[in-house]
């Protein structure tokens, strides 16, 4: 199954990106053959709606889950409405992070975890 | 003749200046007053019109007909504001394309270009546009509703009752966005209300960067000209522009703000200062 995880870094070693819109890299990995794919996020710059464009990449992938810090409330309705299972709160490095996810020792949520505009640069950096 | 007063920075006296203006003219000429600061509208409280007309204003958004759509995404890659996400069917899961209404800007890209034609726009409530009189002087203001982040359609259709044979002073939202752009744009001058502090300069020198690049002939008012320092005036000098009047700080005139009660009122000798303000800005664009 393919999940994503929103990372700092290229690849599986890199620590989990905090913020779902605006993270550096969205790694897709299959968690049957930890075989990965890391997407640099483009809108990382964009004035807003990046949540929801990242919704829309996650769902391109076919991704089942999205695993990250925070999200905000436009990507978790894009991610509903697409069906992806949504964990926040993550930390430590994306490999350590799909491992606890395989154990079932993350929990998903039923709502945003932050307000709007929560990833913007000036704010949480 | 169209007279916008903006200013930068926030609180420096842009409706005091305004409405100041417009009742030291009214007797001599057709003056309309429209408050385009939408957001937070008070020019009302200093004139008291008596409001005879109320109309909604609205922006188109758009209306996604599902049966129609086949999840092509191209609404999706044209918005530039990300206001829409389209979702294809996957897996034996339904497609769905989602529209964020607060994110739209209203431009209509998405249901020009649906190669489906299954997007039509909808009205969506942003505010309502008040008319009325006010002693000799047509109001125009407009209030957009709590929440609401789309500020310049309502601005613009306070800007449609413009009557080109009166004098139309326009009270700007303070900043330099695009609010303060849609008020002051095609106006024949514009009058930069500004305090002599550091963050009255600073703002100042945006504000002023703002309406060279709109190509409008501006000038400088000096709100509590006796605190702070000289920089405002020295920057005024250095680049040529021309300081139109300066008000001193002053309780009373506190007071009578804080009442409703317009400077002139309390003050009938500024009258002809501000009779003066106009006087020069007819001078400076009749030499344009």
């Amino acid at each position: 199954m393919k999940i994503c995880v929103t990372s700092e870094g290229n690849n599986l070693d890199s620590k989990v990106d905090y913020r779902f819109g605006r993270c550096q890299y969205y790694i897709i990995v299959d968690t049957d053959t930890m075989e990965f794919e890391a997407i640099m996020n483009s809108n990382l710059e964009a004035m807003g709606g990046v949540g929801i464009q990242s919704a829309q990449l996650v769902a391109s992938k076919q991704a089942k889950a999205v695993i990250t810090g925070n999200v905000g409330p436009n990507a978790f309705q894009t991610l509903q409405a697409a069906g992806i299972e949504i964990f926040t709160g993550a930390s430590g490095t994306v490999k350590e992070t799909i491992e606890k996810y395989g154990k079932g020792e993350l929990s998903s949520v039923s709502s945003p975890s932050v307000g709007s505009k929560a990833g913007m640069p000036n704010k949480n950096k | 003749m169209i007279i916008a007063v903006a200013s930068g920075k926030g609180g420096t006296g842009k409706t005091t200046v305004a409405v100041n203006l417009a009742l030291s003219m009214k007797d001599d000429c057709n003056v309309q007053f429209l408050d385009c600061d939408v957001e937070e509208p008070n020019a009302h409280i200093f004139l008291k019109p008596v409001i005879k007309e109320q109309n909604k204003g609205y922006i188109p958004v758009p209306e996604i007909d599902e049966a129609k759509c086949n999840f092509c995404g191209k609404c999706s890659k044209i918005c530039v504001y990300n206001a829409i996400a389209v979702l294809p069917p996957q897996n034996f899961k339904k497609g769905t394309t989602l529209v964020f209404n607060n994110l739209c800007h209203g431009c209509g890209a998405c249901s020009n270009l649906c190669p489906q034609n299954a997007i039509k726009e909808v009205h969506k409530e942003i505010g309502i546009i008040e008319k009325g009189d006010s002693d000799n002087i047509d109001f125009i203001h407009g209030r957009l509703n709590v929440g609401e982040a789309m500020a310049l359609p309502l601005i613009r259709k306070i800007k449609k009752n413009i009557s080109l044979e009166k004098i139309a002073i326009i009270d700007a939202p303070p900043g330099t966005s695009c609010p303060v752009v849609a008020s002051v744009k095609d106006s024949d001058y514009t009058i930069l209300v500004t305090e002599p502090t550091p963050f009255g300069l600073n703002d100042l020198i945006l504000a002023a960067g703002l309406v060279k690049k709109l190509k409008i002939p501006f000038g400088v008012v000096i709100n509590r000209s006796d605190i702070g320092n000289r920089e405002v005036e020295e920057y005024c000098q250095k680049e040529n522009i021309p300081v139109l009047m300066k008000i001193p700080f002053s309780k009373d005139i506190a007071i009578s703000y804080s009442k409703g009660i317009p400077v002139i009122e309390t003050f009938p000798k500024y009258i002809v200062h501000f009779q003066e303000i106009f006087n020069k800005i007819k001078d400076f664009t009749s030499n344009v």
